[in-house]
């Protein structure tokens, strides 16, 4: 699904990602760990096609970053540390809106299933201002997922969410991994990790430091081992 | 790409009817100016239908400065212009949209300041209703192209509403210079009208060259 | 840390014969410079005969033209490595271009003081709306905004970027102000080569044409020393910094 060769990143005059080779096969759940400036969301917004590459191989489904933008930006769900949603507008109205870019048909149908999916139906012609944190993050990833991408990109998605909206968008990541989609997801939460991902990746100093499957949800192997290779960074 | 564009545009008109923020101020603004123009200069003196075309110029441009640099300063909250940015769509029609917002609300402007204008000053028309309406649109639209793609440069800047005047005006001289004496031959001297054609001409021109320029080059702006 | 200390002086040395390599062109282009301001000024002052109507004060319009043909020479240099850039997008393209935009300024705001001057003499008028003053006026605001642009807090591809793009508009701009401030005035400036809207043409004689292009080629020079010297410090200050980040890179490390 996803191919990564020798990708390297320099924004003015300093190297933030330093050659990262990575396959990522379809339908896997990835966990993205690190330390703060280790270069984990500039991964994510080169492969949402918001920054572009200094040099290597980008292959999103077979297609280089490079030559094929828009069918790339068809195929991915990117949610961001900023929610993306228009304030002014309802749920309905910015899911809709978000579909009709995307060519979904019947974006109204599917924005109103989406919203019922994460819980907010009583919400849904409310303008998204007065949303508390927990409900933006519903909303924002119902945005993400509205043309149904094959490919999520979350970047820190369980940030300053309550339990109940944990579950919520641990369970909406879960059923979109049964539907096949490959997620990827950068996170400081070990905990969330050991429990949606199959696979861990450590990026220290804008290299790939460990990159290991997790058969069961083994909290303890994810924390030893990301403690081994970060000792020592301050 | 004409599609997606339709839907920015209309998203930002939505947006706009439902807070009726940026619009109102916009009108507002220009009933003031038309206000200073009137302690400026005395309206019931007849040498000051003399500047009425230049007035007419002055509010759009400053009313429409405004409303120029809200259409992409509003995409950065919630940092919605990522969202646009990995949507499969055109630089293109992200400026396309934007343009055709601004320029319907600009008309609107004029549409509502203008008459306010013609009943303070006590000014009477003769005639040339038709040039008048011609040369208002062509104007604007050159403004609003121009304005549409400098604002977007300009949202870049954490001082955006300074920098944006600084980059339109000296740009923008050609259209003021003649949409001002276009309408100036339109609204007073009739007569001259092949005068005022000539100069809606050249506003075409520069409507032409710029409005290509800008849609090639916006790639540059927007990007990443 | 002494070991770096002498593999950074090796390095020095064996970039020291190139650089004396480098250093040839600079000294040319002073030498050049030096000699075709001292003979314009010759050539203006004592070659070239006295005007009849405006008397000693016309000998102001020799650095008045060529400073505009400078302005206008800079602006296109811009115009064309704003496209290198975009195109390439090798740093160096936009220090030539922004270190010639600067130069710009500086003739433009020459050519808008000798021009008040000149008329302030010959026309008793300190400005005239006329075409090629006031479009210089314009340019002027034009290279003003492109150094704001400059001026913006960021990476510095952003702002390269950005001046590049504005400064593509600018330049094409230009020649559109032009005609359209010549459809709407023109009655003051003399038109010195060849026929204008204006009633008649002010002819030049052979020894003042012999001045003006002796003192566009001086000014000429000079702009290209200028350039030159001015990229040259501007890419010093590029390595500063780079050395100054690696710097702390290291010491994070």
């Amino acid at each position: 699904m996803i191919e990564l060769k020798k990708l390297v990143k320099q924004a003015d005059n300093k190297l933030i990602l330093r050659g990262i080779d990575l396959k990522i096969d379809k339908g896997e759940t990835v966990a993205i760990l690190g330390p703060n400036g280790a270069g984990k969301s500039t991964l994510l917004k080169v492969l949402a096609t918001l920054i572009k590459p200094t040099s290597g191989l980008v292959k999103i489904n077979g297609l280089e970053l490079r030559k094929n933008q828009l069918e790339i930006k068809k195929l991915q769900g990117y949610l961001p540390h900023s929610s993306l949603l228009y304030e002014h507008y309802s749920p309905l109205e910015n899911l809709v809106f978000f579909g009709n870019l995307y060519g979904i048909k019947n974006a109204q149908e599917k924005a109103i299933e989406l919203v019922k999916e994460v819980g907010l139906s009583f919400f849904l012609n409310e303008p998204v201002k007065n949303f508390s944190r927990g409900m933006i993050q519903r909303i924002a990833i119902a945005r993400a997922i509205i043309h149904e991408p094959p490919l999520l990109l979350l970047d820190e998605p369980h940030t300053g969410l309550d339990q109940g909206a944990i579950s919520i968008l641990n369970n909406v990541i879960l059923s979109m991994k049964d539907k096949g989609t490959t997620t990827l997801m950068v996170t400081h939460d070990f905990k969330q990790a050991a429990e949606i991902c199959d696979r861990i990746i450590i990026i220290k100093n804008g290299k790939v430091a460990d990159d290991f499957r997790l058969e069961e949800k083994e909290l303890d192997t994810v924390s030893e081992k990301y403690q081994l290779q970060v000792e020592g960074v301050s | 790409m004409i599609r997606s564009a339709l839907l920015i545009a209309k998203k930002d008109l939505y947006s706009e009817l439902k807070t009726k923020q940026v619009l109102a101020t916009m009108i507002i603004f220009a009933g003031l100016v038309i206000l200073v123009f009137s302690f400026a200069f005395d309206p019931a003196n007849n040498t000051t239908k003399a500047v009425i075309p230049g007035v007419i110029w002055v509010i759009i441009v400053f009313s429409g400065i405004l409303g120029l640099n809200r259409s992409f300063i509003s995409e950065q909250r919630n940092d919605t212009m990522q969202g646009l940015m990995i949507a499969p769509l055109d630089a293109s029609s992200i400026f396309l949209g934007k343009f055709l917002a601004n320029f319907s609300m600009i008309l609107v402007v004029e549409l509502v300041s203008l008459p306010f204008l013609f009943l303070l000053f006590d000014f009477k028309m003769y005639g040339g209703f038709g040039y008048l309406i011609l040369v208002l649109v062509i104007g604007s639209f050159g403004f609003i192209s121009i304005g549409t793609f400098l604002a977007a440069l300009a949202a870049n800047s954490k001082s955006s509403e300074m920098l944006l005047p600084l980059l339109l005006f000296p740009v923008t001289s050609p259209i003021l210079i003649g949409a001002v004496q276009a309408t100036k031959i339109i609204l007073t001297n009739i007569e001259k009208l092949s005068s005022a054609m000539a100069w809606i001409q050249l506003i075409s021109a520069y409507d032409v060259i710029f409005f290509v320029l800008c849609f090639i080059l916006i790639d540059y702006v927007l990007e990443v | 840390m002494s070991a770096n200390l002498e593999r950074e002086k090796a390095a020095l040395l064996a970039g020291q014969s190139a650089a004396e390599k480098a250093s040839l062109v600079p000294k040319i282009l002073f030498g050049t410079t030096v000699v075709s301001i001292l003979a314009s000024i010759y050539f203006i002052f004592i070659f070239s005969s006295i005007e009849k109507t405006m008397g000693v004060v016309q000998k102001i319009f020799y650095y008045h033209v060529a400073s505009a043909w400078c302005a206008f020479l800079a602006f296109f240099v811009t115009f064309i490595f704003s496209i290198l850039f975009l195109a390439k997008r090798k740093r160096i393209f936009d220090t030539y271009a922004y270190v010639s935009a600067e130069i710009g300024v500086v003739f433009t705001t020459i050519v808008l003081t000798t021009g008040p001057i000149w008329a302030k003499s010959s026309w008793n008028t300190w400005w005239a709306w006329e075409p090629r003053l006031t479009t210089t006026l314009i340019l002027w605001f034009i290279y003003m905004a492109y150094i704001m642009i400059r001026q913006m807090d960021g990476v510095w591809d952003k702002k390269a970027r950005l001046a590049s793009v504005f400064g593509i508009i600018g330049f094409i701009d230009v020649p559109i102000v032009f005609f359209a401030i010549r459809w709407w005035q023109s009655k003051f400036h003399p038109i010195v080569f060849g026929n204008g809207p204006s009633q008649k043409g002010g002819g030049i004689e052979p020894n003042m044409l012999v001045a003006l292009l002796v003192s566009i080629t001086a000014l000429t020079l000079l702009y290209s020393y200028l350039l030159q010297k001015g990229v040259t410090l501007e890419n010093m200050r590029i390595k500063v910094t780079q050395y100054k980040e690696k710097l702390r890179e290291d010491l994070e490390n």
